[in-house]
Protein backbone atom coordinates (compact mmCIF):
# COMPACT_ATOMS: atom_id res chain seq x y z
CA UNK A 1 0.00 0.00 0.00
CA UNK A 2 2.82 2.37 0.85
CA UNK A 3 4.35 1.80 -2.59
CA UNK A 4 1.06 2.72 -4.28
CA UNK A 5 0.82 5.84 -2.14
CA UNK A 6 4.33 6.89 -3.14
CA UNK A 7 3.88 6.13 -6.84
CA UNK A 8 0.62 8.08 -6.90
CA UNK A 9 2.56 10.91 -5.25
CA UNK A 10 4.24 11.45 -8.64
CA UNK A 11 0.79 11.68 -10.22
CA UNK A 12 -0.42 14.31 -7.71
CA UNK A 13 2.84 16.18 -8.12
CA UNK A 14 2.30 16.39 -11.88
CA UNK A 15 -1.48 16.82 -11.71
CA UNK A 16 -1.15 20.32 -10.19
CA UNK A 17 0.76 21.98 -13.07
CA UNK A 18 -1.13 19.86 -15.61
CA UNK A 19 -4.48 21.15 -14.30
CA UNK A 20 -3.32 24.76 -14.47
CA UNK A 21 -1.87 24.29 -17.97
CA UNK A 22 -5.16 22.76 -19.10
CA UNK A 23 -7.17 25.61 -17.58
CA UNK A 24 -4.95 28.25 -19.21
CA UNK A 25 -5.11 26.48 -22.58
CA UNK A 26 -8.90 26.18 -22.39
CA UNK A 27 -9.28 29.79 -21.22
CA UNK A 28 -7.07 31.04 -24.03
CA UNK A 29 -9.09 29.15 -26.63
CA UNK A 30 -12.43 30.40 -25.28
CA UNK A 31 -11.35 34.01 -24.76
CA UNK A 32 -9.72 34.42 -28.17
CA UNK A 33 -12.82 32.94 -29.82
CA UNK A 34 -15.13 35.36 -28.00
CA UNK A 35 -13.28 38.14 -26.11
CA UNK A 36 -16.16 39.53 -24.04
CA UNK A 37 -16.46 40.05 -20.29
CA UNK A 38 -18.90 37.17 -19.83
CA UNK A 39 -16.24 34.82 -21.15
CA UNK A 40 -12.95 36.12 -19.76
CA UNK A 41 -14.14 37.12 -16.27
CA UNK A 42 -15.13 33.61 -15.13
CA UNK A 43 -11.90 32.18 -16.52
CA UNK A 44 -9.75 34.78 -14.77
CA UNK A 45 -11.57 34.03 -11.49
CA UNK A 46 -11.20 30.28 -11.90
CA UNK A 47 -7.49 30.36 -12.77
CA UNK A 48 -6.70 32.80 -9.95
CA UNK A 49 -8.43 30.61 -7.40
CA UNK A 50 -7.21 27.24 -8.54
CA UNK A 51 -3.52 28.13 -8.97
CA UNK A 52 -2.67 28.15 -5.22
CA UNK A 53 -4.77 25.00 -4.79
CA UNK A 54 -2.81 23.29 -7.57
CA UNK A 55 0.41 24.27 -5.79
CA UNK A 56 -1.07 22.66 -2.65
CA UNK A 57 -1.72 19.48 -4.63
CA UNK A 58 1.91 19.48 -5.78
CA UNK A 59 3.11 19.78 -2.18
CA UNK A 60 0.74 16.98 -1.22
CA UNK A 61 2.19 14.84 -4.01
CA UNK A 62 5.72 15.66 -2.89
CA UNK A 63 4.93 14.60 0.68
CA UNK A 64 3.28 11.41 -0.59
CA UNK A 65 6.32 10.62 -2.73
CA UNK A 66 8.61 11.17 0.26
CA UNK A 67 6.56 8.69 2.29
CA UNK A 68 5.10 11.22 4.71
CA UNK A 69 1.72 9.45 4.53
CA UNK A 70 3.11 5.92 4.86
CA UNK A 71 1.29 3.81 7.41
CA UNK B 1 -23.45 13.43 34.77
CA UNK B 2 -26.95 14.77 34.25
CA UNK B 3 -25.77 18.32 34.90
CA UNK B 4 -22.80 17.85 32.61
CA UNK B 5 -25.13 16.65 29.84
CA UNK B 6 -27.39 19.65 30.42
CA UNK B 7 -24.39 21.96 30.08
CA UNK B 8 -23.33 20.18 26.93
CA UNK B 9 -26.76 20.52 25.35
CA UNK B 10 -26.94 24.22 26.26
CA UNK B 11 -23.50 24.65 24.64
CA UNK B 12 -24.75 22.88 21.51
CA UNK B 13 -28.00 24.89 21.50
CA UNK B 14 -26.29 28.26 21.83
CA UNK B 15 -23.56 27.44 19.30
CA UNK B 16 -25.95 25.91 16.80
CA UNK B 17 -28.41 28.80 16.95
CA UNK B 18 -25.71 31.34 16.10
CA UNK B 19 -24.30 29.19 13.31
CA UNK B 20 -27.78 28.57 11.92
CA UNK B 21 -28.42 32.31 11.78
CA UNK B 22 -25.10 32.87 10.01
CA UNK B 23 -26.04 30.27 7.39
CA UNK B 24 -29.49 31.85 7.06
CA UNK B 25 -27.86 35.22 6.42
CA UNK B 26 -25.52 33.71 3.89
CA UNK B 27 -28.16 31.75 2.01
CA UNK B 28 -30.85 34.36 1.54
CA UNK B 29 -28.49 36.12 -0.83
CA UNK B 30 -28.11 32.93 -2.87
CA UNK B 31 -31.80 32.09 -2.73
CA UNK B 32 -32.71 35.59 -3.91
CA UNK B 33 -29.93 35.76 -6.50
CA UNK B 34 -32.35 36.36 -9.37
CA UNK B 35 -34.07 39.26 -7.58
CA UNK B 36 -30.73 40.75 -6.55
CA UNK B 37 -29.53 40.40 -10.11
CA UNK B 38 -32.52 42.42 -11.36
CA UNK B 39 -32.19 45.10 -8.68
CA UNK B 40 -28.44 45.62 -8.55
CA UNK B 41 -26.85 44.19 -11.70
CA UNK B 42 -28.72 45.69 -14.66
CA UNK B 43 -28.21 44.02 -17.98
CA UNK B 44 -30.18 43.50 -21.15
CA UNK B 45 -28.86 39.95 -21.22
CA UNK B 46 -30.49 37.84 -18.48
CA UNK B 47 -27.74 35.20 -18.60
CA UNK B 48 -25.13 37.88 -18.02
CA UNK B 49 -27.11 39.26 -15.10
CA UNK B 50 -27.46 35.77 -13.70
CA UNK B 51 -23.76 35.08 -14.06
CA UNK B 52 -22.96 38.40 -12.39
CA UNK B 53 -24.96 37.32 -9.39
CA UNK B 54 -23.39 33.91 -9.34
CA UNK B 55 -19.99 35.61 -9.52
CA UNK B 56 -20.94 37.70 -6.53
CA UNK B 57 -22.21 34.54 -4.89
CA UNK B 58 -18.88 32.88 -5.64
CA UNK B 59 -17.03 35.91 -4.30
CA UNK B 60 -18.80 35.33 -1.03
CA UNK B 61 -17.51 31.78 -1.02
CA UNK B 62 -14.01 32.57 -2.27
CA UNK B 63 -13.40 35.04 0.52
CA UNK B 64 -14.30 32.42 3.11
CA UNK B 65 -10.78 30.92 3.29
CA UNK B 66 -9.46 34.38 4.16
CA UNK B 67 -12.03 34.61 6.96
CA UNK B 68 -10.81 31.22 8.14
CA UNK B 69 -7.25 32.53 8.40
CA UNK B 70 -8.13 35.86 10.04
CA UNK B 71 -10.61 34.54 12.58
CA UNK B 72 -8.94 31.14 12.98
CA UNK B 73 -5.79 32.92 14.11
CA UNK B 74 -7.78 35.11 16.52
CA UNK B 75 -9.60 32.06 17.86
CA UNK B 76 -6.33 30.29 18.61
CA UNK B 77 -4.81 33.41 20.17
CA UNK B 78 -7.72 34.92 22.10
CA UNK B 79 -10.22 32.11 22.47
CA UNK B 80 -13.14 30.57 20.66
CA UNK B 81 -16.00 32.38 22.39
CA UNK B 82 -15.21 36.01 21.56
CA UNK B 83 -14.01 35.22 18.05
CA UNK B 84 -17.20 33.60 16.90
CA UNK B 85 -19.17 36.34 18.63
CA UNK B 86 -17.44 38.92 16.42
CA UNK B 87 -18.14 36.89 13.27
CA UNK B 88 -21.84 36.78 14.18
CA UNK B 89 -22.04 40.57 14.53
CA UNK B 90 -20.22 41.16 11.21
CA UNK B 91 -22.51 38.72 9.43
CA UNK B 92 -25.72 40.18 10.89
CA UNK B 93 -24.64 43.77 10.21
CA UNK B 94 -23.75 43.03 6.57
CA UNK B 95 -27.01 41.18 5.92
CA UNK B 96 -29.07 43.96 7.46
CA UNK B 97 -27.25 46.56 5.32
CA UNK B 98 -27.96 44.61 2.10
CA UNK B 99 -31.65 45.01 2.93
CA UNK B 100 -31.20 48.79 3.13
CA UNK B 101 -29.26 49.47 -0.10
CA UNK B 102 -31.36 51.31 -2.71
CA UNK B 103 -31.65 49.75 -6.16
CA UNK B 104 -29.29 50.59 -9.03
CA UNK B 105 -31.79 52.98 -10.59
CA UNK B 106 -31.47 55.41 -7.68
CA UNK B 107 -28.01 54.46 -6.38
CA UNK B 108 -25.43 53.80 -9.08
CA UNK B 109 -22.79 52.51 -6.64
CA UNK B 110 -25.17 49.79 -5.45
CA UNK B 111 -23.41 46.88 -7.27
CA UNK B 112 -20.05 47.59 -5.65
CA UNK B 113 -21.60 48.15 -2.20
CA UNK B 114 -23.50 44.88 -2.48
CA UNK B 115 -20.33 43.10 -3.55
CA UNK B 116 -18.41 44.51 -0.54
CA UNK B 117 -21.17 43.49 1.87
CA UNK B 118 -21.21 40.04 0.32
CA UNK B 119 -17.46 39.79 0.84
CA UNK B 120 -17.93 40.73 4.51
CA UNK B 121 -20.52 37.97 4.81
CA UNK B 122 -18.05 35.46 3.39
CA UNK B 123 -15.31 36.67 5.73
CA UNK B 124 -17.59 36.26 8.76
CA UNK B 125 -18.74 32.80 7.72
CA UNK B 126 -15.10 31.79 7.26
CA UNK B 127 -14.54 32.49 10.93
CA UNK B 128 -17.80 31.17 12.33
CA UNK B 129 -17.94 27.49 11.46
CA UNK B 130 -14.49 26.49 12.72
CA UNK B 131 -15.18 28.28 15.99
CA UNK B 132 -18.54 26.62 16.55
CA UNK B 133 -17.30 23.14 15.63
CA UNK B 134 -14.17 23.49 17.76
CA UNK B 135 -16.14 24.94 20.67
CA UNK B 136 -18.66 22.09 20.74
CA UNK B 137 -16.01 19.39 20.15
CA UNK B 138 -13.90 20.70 23.01
CA UNK B 139 -16.88 20.35 25.36
CA UNK B 140 -17.85 16.87 24.16
CA UNK B 141 -16.51 13.52 25.42
CA UNK B 142 -14.00 12.05 22.95
CA UNK B 143 -16.02 8.92 22.18
CA UNK B 144 -19.14 10.94 21.25
CA UNK B 145 -17.67 13.83 19.30
CA UNK B 146 -19.28 12.72 16.06
CA UNK B 147 -22.71 12.79 17.65
CA UNK B 148 -22.36 16.12 19.44
CA UNK B 149 -20.67 18.02 16.59
CA UNK B 150 -23.25 16.69 14.13
CA UNK B 151 -25.74 19.13 15.66
CA UNK B 152 -23.56 21.94 14.35
CA UNK B 153 -23.63 20.17 10.97
CA UNK B 154 -27.42 20.38 10.85
CA UNK B 155 -27.30 24.19 11.00
CA UNK B 156 -26.17 24.67 7.41
CA UNK B 157 -29.16 22.76 6.05
CA UNK B 158 -31.56 24.23 8.58
CA UNK B 159 -30.24 27.70 7.74
CA UNK B 160 -31.08 27.05 4.10
CA UNK B 161 -34.48 25.70 5.09
CA UNK B 162 -35.26 28.74 7.27
CA UNK B 163 -34.15 31.09 4.49
CA UNK B 164 -36.43 29.34 1.98
CA UNK B 165 -39.32 29.32 4.49
CA UNK B 166 -38.97 33.04 5.24
CA UNK B 167 -38.83 33.85 1.52
CA UNK B 168 -41.88 31.69 0.79
CA UNK B 169 -43.83 33.26 3.68
CA UNK B 170 -42.99 36.76 2.47
CA UNK B 171 -43.91 35.86 -1.13
CA UNK B 172 -47.21 34.33 -0.04
CA UNK B 173 -48.20 37.18 2.27
CA UNK B 174 -47.17 40.04 0.00
CA UNK B 175 -47.82 38.55 -3.42
CA UNK B 176 -45.13 38.13 -6.08
CA UNK B 177 -45.25 41.72 -7.37
CA UNK B 178 -44.88 43.39 -3.99
CA UNK B 179 -42.24 40.87 -3.00
CA UNK B 180 -40.19 41.55 -6.11
CA UNK B 181 -40.68 45.29 -5.66
CA UNK B 182 -39.71 45.71 -1.98
CA UNK B 183 -40.68 42.60 0.00
CA UNK B 184 -37.39 40.80 -0.80
CA UNK B 185 -35.74 43.19 1.67
CA UNK B 186 -37.64 41.72 4.64
CA UNK B 187 -35.58 38.48 4.96
CA UNK B 188 -32.41 40.60 5.04
CA UNK B 189 -33.75 43.09 7.58
CA UNK B 190 -35.09 40.30 9.79
CA UNK B 191 -31.53 39.12 10.31
CA UNK B 192 -30.72 41.90 12.77
CA UNK B 193 -33.37 40.60 15.20
CA UNK B 194 -32.13 36.99 14.93
CA UNK B 195 -28.50 38.01 15.38
CA UNK B 196 -29.40 40.20 18.38
CA UNK B 197 -31.02 37.23 20.14
CA UNK B 198 -28.08 34.96 19.35
CA UNK B 199 -25.49 37.48 20.56
CA UNK B 200 -27.27 37.77 23.92
CA UNK B 201 -27.27 33.97 24.28
CA UNK B 202 -23.64 33.58 23.26
CA UNK B 203 -22.49 36.31 25.67
CA UNK B 204 -23.66 34.09 28.54
CA UNK B 205 -21.51 31.15 27.41
CA UNK B 206 -18.10 30.25 28.88
CA UNK B 207 -14.85 29.69 27.03
CA UNK B 208 -14.07 26.14 25.87
CA UNK B 209 -12.56 24.07 28.73
CA UNK B 210 -9.63 22.82 26.62
CA UNK B 211 -8.69 26.33 25.52
CA UNK B 212 -9.07 27.62 29.10
CA UNK B 213 -6.73 24.87 30.29
CA UNK B 214 -4.26 25.68 27.51
CA UNK B 215 -4.30 29.33 28.50
CA UNK B 216 -3.83 28.52 32.19
CA UNK B 217 -0.80 26.39 31.31
CA UNK B 218 0.64 29.14 29.10
CA UNK B 219 0.58 26.83 26.05
CA UNK B 220 -1.44 29.06 23.73
CA UNK B 221 0.15 29.27 20.28
CA UNK B 222 2.16 32.44 19.68
CA UNK B 223 1.84 32.27 15.91
CA UNK B 224 -1.01 29.94 14.82
CA UNK B 225 -0.55 30.65 11.10
CA UNK B 226 3.13 29.72 11.15
CA UNK B 227 2.53 26.64 13.28
CA UNK B 228 -0.38 25.52 11.12
CA UNK B 229 1.08 26.01 7.68
CA UNK B 230 4.80 26.52 8.24
CA UNK B 231 5.51 23.19 9.91
CA UNK B 232 5.54 20.10 7.74
CA UNK B 233 3.96 17.84 10.36
CA UNK B 234 0.81 19.98 10.45
CA UNK B 235 0.79 21.20 6.83
CA UNK B 236 0.67 17.64 5.53
CA UNK B 237 -2.47 17.03 7.62
CA UNK B 238 -4.04 20.28 6.35
CA UNK B 239 -3.43 19.13 2.76
CA UNK B 240 -4.76 15.66 3.53
CA UNK B 241 -7.88 17.16 5.10
CA UNK B 242 -8.44 19.25 1.97
CA UNK B 243 -7.72 16.74 -0.79
CA UNK B 244 -8.85 13.62 1.05
CA UNK B 245 -12.04 14.88 2.68
CA UNK B 246 -13.35 18.45 2.45
CA UNK B 247 -12.89 18.85 -1.32
CA UNK B 248 -15.23 15.95 -2.09
CA UNK B 249 -17.54 16.72 0.79
CA UNK B 250 -17.88 20.30 -0.46
CA UNK B 251 -18.94 19.38 -4.00
CA UNK B 252 -21.38 16.72 -2.79
CA UNK B 253 -22.94 19.19 -0.39
CA UNK B 254 -23.33 22.02 -2.89
CA UNK B 255 -24.53 19.74 -5.66
CA UNK B 256 -27.24 18.30 -3.41
CA UNK B 257 -28.44 21.54 -1.95
CA UNK B 258 -27.66 24.25 -4.48
CA UNK B 259 -26.87 22.91 -7.92
CA UNK B 260 -30.05 20.84 -7.74
CA UNK B 261 -32.02 24.02 -7.06
CA UNK B 262 -30.29 25.92 -9.89
CA UNK B 263 -30.88 22.95 -12.21
CA UNK B 264 -34.60 22.67 -11.39
CA UNK B 265 -35.13 26.43 -11.69
CA UNK B 266 -33.05 27.26 -14.74
CA UNK B 267 -32.46 24.10 -16.76
CA UNK B 268 -35.86 22.50 -16.09
CA UNK B 269 -37.61 25.93 -15.74
CA UNK B 270 -39.87 24.57 -12.99
CA UNK B 271 -41.90 27.15 -11.06
CA UNK B 272 -39.84 28.69 -8.21
CA UNK B 273 -42.47 28.26 -5.50
CA UNK B 274 -42.87 24.60 -6.39
CA UNK B 275 -39.10 24.00 -6.41
CA UNK B 276 -38.49 25.78 -3.12
CA UNK B 277 -41.38 23.98 -1.40
CA UNK B 278 -40.19 20.54 -2.51
CA UNK B 279 -36.57 21.28 -1.62
CA UNK B 280 -37.74 22.53 1.78
CA UNK B 281 -39.60 19.27 2.45
CA UNK B 282 -36.60 17.16 1.37
CA UNK B 283 -34.28 19.19 3.60
CA UNK B 284 -36.56 18.72 6.58
CA UNK B 285 -36.79 14.96 5.99
CA UNK B 286 -33.05 14.63 5.47
CA UNK B 287 -31.75 16.81 8.31
CA UNK B 288 -32.04 14.21 11.15
CA UNK B 289 -29.60 12.03 9.23
CA UNK B 290 -26.76 14.45 9.99
CA UNK B 291 -27.10 13.34 13.59
CA UNK B 292 -27.61 9.68 12.62
CA UNK B 293 -24.40 9.57 10.55
CA UNK B 294 -22.52 11.75 13.06
CA UNK B 295 -23.38 9.27 15.83
CA UNK B 296 -22.63 6.30 13.57
CA UNK B 297 -19.18 7.74 12.85
CA UNK B 298 -18.37 7.41 16.57
CA UNK B 299 -18.89 3.66 16.17
CA UNK B 300 -17.66 2.70 12.70
CA UNK B 301 -15.33 5.60 11.90
CA UNK B 302 -15.62 8.91 10.06
CA UNK B 303 -13.76 7.82 6.92
CA UNK B 304 -16.04 4.89 6.07
CA UNK B 305 -19.22 6.95 6.13
CA UNK B 306 -17.82 9.97 4.31
CA UNK B 307 -16.25 7.94 1.51
CA UNK B 308 -19.38 5.81 1.12
CA UNK B 309 -21.43 9.00 0.71
CA UNK B 310 -19.02 10.31 -1.91
CA UNK B 311 -19.02 7.05 -3.88
CA UNK B 312 -22.81 6.72 -3.98
CA UNK B 313 -23.08 10.36 -5.08
CA UNK B 314 -20.52 9.87 -7.86
CA UNK B 315 -22.34 6.89 -9.37
CA UNK B 316 -25.89 8.20 -9.02
CA UNK B 317 -25.75 11.92 -9.85
CA UNK B 318 -26.31 11.64 -13.59
CA UNK B 319 -29.24 9.27 -13.18
CA UNK B 320 -30.94 11.50 -10.60
CA UNK B 321 -30.54 14.74 -12.54
CA UNK B 322 -31.57 13.07 -15.76
CA UNK B 323 -34.77 11.98 -14.01
CA UNK B 324 -35.39 15.56 -12.83
CA UNK B 325 -35.10 16.77 -16.39
CA UNK B 326 -37.44 14.12 -17.74
CA UNK B 327 -40.21 15.27 -15.36
CA UNK B 328 -40.20 18.76 -16.90
CA UNK B 329 -39.44 17.68 -20.47
CA UNK B 330 -42.41 19.02 -22.44
CA UNK B 331 -41.51 16.98 -25.52
CA UNK B 332 -42.51 13.88 -23.57
CA UNK B 333 -45.89 15.29 -22.55
CA UNK B 334 -49.13 15.40 -24.53
CA UNK B 335 -50.78 18.79 -24.75
CA UNK B 336 -54.53 19.24 -24.34
CA UNK B 337 -54.97 21.73 -27.19
CA UNK B 338 -58.55 22.53 -26.18
CA UNK B 339 -57.19 24.09 -22.97
CA UNK B 340 -54.65 26.34 -24.69
CA UNK B 341 -55.20 29.88 -23.49
CA UNK B 342 -53.81 33.38 -24.00
CA UNK B 343 -53.92 36.40 -21.74
CA UNK B 344 -52.64 39.93 -22.09
CA UNK B 345 -52.23 42.58 -19.40
CA UNK B 346 -50.94 46.13 -19.57
CA UNK B 347 -49.48 48.26 -16.82
CA UNK B 348 -48.50 51.93 -16.90
CA UNK B 349 -45.28 53.01 -15.19
CA UNK B 350 -44.62 56.29 -13.33
CA UNK B 351 -42.64 57.68 -16.28
CA UNK B 352 -45.50 56.97 -18.70
CA UNK B 353 -44.00 53.76 -20.06
CA UNK B 354 -46.40 50.97 -21.03
CA UNK B 355 -45.53 47.38 -20.18
CA UNK B 356 -47.34 44.56 -21.93
CA UNK B 357 -47.34 41.02 -20.53
CA UNK B 358 -48.55 38.38 -23.01
CA UNK B 359 -48.94 34.91 -21.55
CA UNK B 360 -49.57 31.67 -23.40
CA UNK B 361 -50.65 28.83 -21.14
CA UNK B 362 -50.31 25.22 -22.30
CA UNK B 363 -51.94 22.39 -20.34
CA UNK B 364 -50.89 18.75 -20.61
CA UNK B 365 -52.65 15.47 -20.02
CA UNK B 366 -50.77 14.87 -16.77
CA UNK B 367 -52.14 18.26 -15.49
CA UNK B 368 -48.76 19.97 -15.77
CA UNK B 369 -48.84 23.50 -17.13
CA UNK B 370 -46.38 25.52 -19.14
CA UNK B 371 -46.60 29.31 -19.20
CA UNK B 372 -44.61 31.45 -21.58
CA UNK B 373 -44.78 35.14 -20.75
CA UNK B 374 -43.40 37.76 -23.10
CA UNK B 375 -42.88 41.14 -21.44
CA UNK B 376 -42.26 44.21 -23.55
CA UNK B 377 -41.99 47.81 -22.43
CA UNK B 378 -42.95 50.71 -24.71
CA UNK B 379 -41.62 54.19 -23.99
CA UNK B 380 -42.64 57.46 -25.61
CA UNK B 381 -39.81 59.50 -27.11
CA UNK B 382 -40.36 62.61 -29.25
CA UNK B 383 -44.03 61.83 -29.48
CA UNK B 384 -43.44 58.34 -30.88
CA UNK B 385 -43.76 55.07 -29.02
CA UNK B 386 -40.61 52.93 -29.05
CA UNK B 387 -40.60 49.24 -28.18
CA UNK B 388 -37.98 47.89 -25.81
CA UNK B 389 -36.37 44.46 -25.95
CA UNK B 390 -38.91 41.71 -25.31
CA UNK B 391 -38.12 39.38 -22.41
CA UNK B 392 -39.45 35.86 -22.36
CA UNK B 393 -40.04 33.99 -19.10
CA UNK B 394 -40.77 30.27 -19.18
CA UNK B 395 -42.23 28.39 -16.27
CA UNK B 396 -43.33 24.77 -15.91
CA UNK B 397 -45.75 23.99 -13.10
CA UNK B 398 -45.68 20.25 -12.62
CA UNK B 399 -48.72 18.28 -11.63
CA UNK B 400 -48.88 17.45 -7.91
CA UNK B 401 -48.35 13.78 -8.82
CA UNK B 402 -44.68 14.63 -9.37
CA UNK B 403 -44.23 15.91 -5.82
CA UNK B 404 -43.31 12.54 -4.21
CA UNK B 405 -40.91 11.74 -7.06
CA UNK B 406 -39.06 15.08 -6.93
CA UNK B 407 -39.04 15.17 -3.12
CA UNK B 408 -37.82 11.55 -3.05
CA UNK B 409 -34.90 12.27 -5.37
CA UNK B 410 -34.09 15.50 -3.53
CA UNK B 411 -34.15 13.53 -0.28
CA UNK B 412 -31.59 11.11 -1.75
CA UNK B 413 -29.33 14.03 -2.66
CA UNK B 414 -29.68 15.42 0.87
CA UNK B 415 -28.95 11.96 2.29
CA UNK B 416 -25.60 11.89 0.43
CA UNK B 417 -24.93 15.32 1.93
CA UNK B 418 -25.62 14.05 5.46
CA UNK B 419 -23.21 11.12 4.93
CA UNK B 420 -20.30 13.29 3.87
CA UNK B 421 -21.07 16.29 6.05
CA UNK B 422 -22.38 14.76 9.30
CA UNK B 423 -19.02 13.39 10.52
CA UNK B 424 -16.69 16.03 8.98
CA UNK B 425 -16.48 18.39 12.00
CA UNK B 426 -15.37 15.61 14.33
CA UNK B 427 -12.96 14.34 11.65
CA UNK B 428 -11.30 17.75 11.27
CA UNK B 429 -11.22 18.53 14.99
CA UNK B 430 -9.41 15.26 15.75
CA UNK B 431 -6.86 15.84 13.01
CA UNK B 432 -5.30 18.89 14.68
CA UNK B 433 -3.96 19.76 18.17
CA UNK B 434 -5.93 22.16 20.40
CA UNK B 435 -3.51 25.11 20.27
CA UNK B 436 -3.80 25.55 16.46
CA UNK B 437 -7.08 23.73 15.87
CA UNK B 438 -9.28 26.71 14.95
CA UNK B 439 -6.83 27.88 12.25
CA UNK B 440 -5.84 24.45 10.96
CA UNK B 441 -9.33 23.02 10.54
CA UNK B 442 -10.96 26.21 9.24
CA UNK B 443 -8.78 26.62 6.15
CA UNK B 444 -9.27 23.19 4.54
CA UNK B 445 -12.94 23.28 5.46
CA UNK B 446 -13.52 26.61 3.74
CA UNK B 447 -11.38 25.85 0.70
CA UNK B 448 -13.20 22.54 0.30
CA UNK B 449 -16.64 24.03 0.80
CA UNK B 450 -16.15 27.64 -0.21
CA UNK B 451 -14.02 27.18 -3.31
CA UNK B 452 -14.68 23.64 -4.55
CA UNK B 453 -18.26 23.51 -3.28
CA UNK B 454 -19.26 27.15 -3.70
CA UNK B 455 -18.25 27.14 -7.34
CA UNK B 456 -20.43 24.12 -8.23
CA UNK B 457 -23.40 26.18 -9.53
CA UNK B 458 -21.08 28.65 -11.28
CA UNK B 459 -18.90 26.04 -13.01
CA UNK B 460 -21.97 23.88 -13.62
CA UNK B 461 -23.69 26.66 -15.59
CA UNK B 462 -20.42 27.38 -17.39
CA UNK B 463 -19.92 23.74 -18.45
CA UNK B 464 -23.51 23.55 -19.64
CA UNK B 465 -23.07 26.72 -21.72
CA UNK B 466 -19.85 25.33 -23.21
CA UNK B 467 -21.54 22.06 -24.13
CA UNK B 468 -23.71 23.98 -26.60
CA UNK B 469 -22.32 23.64 -30.11
CA UNK B 470 -23.72 24.51 -33.55
CA UNK B 471 -24.40 20.79 -34.02
CA UNK B 472 -26.12 20.50 -30.64
CA UNK B 473 -27.47 23.97 -29.74
CA UNK B 474 -29.38 22.60 -26.74
CA UNK B 475 -26.13 21.36 -25.18
CA UNK B 476 -25.72 18.51 -22.73
CA UNK B 477 -28.04 19.33 -19.84
CA UNK B 478 -26.01 17.10 -17.54
CA UNK B 479 -22.61 18.57 -18.52
CA UNK B 480 -22.46 20.65 -15.33
CA UNK B 481 -22.29 17.47 -13.25
CA UNK B 482 -18.84 16.51 -14.54
CA UNK B 483 -17.26 19.02 -12.20
CA UNK B 484 -18.66 17.64 -8.91
CA UNK B 485 -18.30 14.05 -10.14
CA UNK B 486 -14.65 14.58 -11.09
CA UNK B 487 -13.70 16.38 -7.88
CA UNK B 488 -15.53 13.86 -5.68
CA UNK B 489 -13.88 10.95 -7.51
CA UNK B 490 -10.41 12.44 -7.01
CA UNK B 491 -11.15 13.06 -3.33
CA UNK B 492 -12.49 9.52 -2.92
CA UNK B 493 -9.24 8.01 -4.23
CA UNK B 494 -7.05 10.24 -2.03
CA UNK B 495 -9.26 9.66 1.03
CA UNK B 496 -9.32 5.91 0.49
CA UNK B 497 -5.55 5.60 0.14
CA UNK B 498 -4.12 8.26 2.42
CA UNK B 499 -6.60 8.89 5.26
CA UNK B 500 -5.80 6.36 7.94
CA UNK B 501 -8.51 4.91 10.16
CA UNK B 502 -5.77 4.48 12.76
CA UNK B 503 -4.82 8.15 12.62
CA UNK B 504 -3.78 9.43 16.10
CA UNK B 505 -6.66 11.52 17.45
CA UNK B 506 -6.04 14.81 19.24
CA UNK B 507 -7.99 15.49 22.43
Amino acid sequence: MNTIKRILGIFWLLAGPAAIALLIYEAWARITANPVQDVYLPWVIIITIFTPIAIGLMIFGYYALRGEYDS
Amino acid sequence: MKKSNQTLYSVIGASSLGTLIEWYDFYIFGSLSKTISDKFFPSANPTAAFLSTLATFAAGFIVRPFGALVFGRLGDLLGRKYTFLVTLVIMGGSTFCIGLIPGYETFKAAPIVILLLRLLQGLALGGEYGGAATYVAEHAPENRRGYFTSWIQTTATLGLFVSLAVILCCQTMLGKDAFNDWGWRIPFLLSIVLVGVSVVIRLKMHESPLFTQLKAEGKVSKNPLKESFGHKANLKMVLLALFGATMGQGVVWYTGQFYAQTFLLNTCAIDATQVNTWIGIALLLGTPFFVVFGALSDKIGRKTIMLAGMLIAIVSYRAIFSQFYSYADLSKKTEVTALLSYSKTETMGDAGERTVHSTTLHTYTDSSKYAETVTQTFTVKNGAEQAGIAKTAKSVTLSSSYAPKVVGLMFLLVLFVTMVYGPIAAFLVELFPTHIRYTSMSLPYHIGNGVFGGLVPFIGVLLYEYSKTPAAPQGDILAGLWYPIGVAALCFVIGLLYVSTRQPKHS
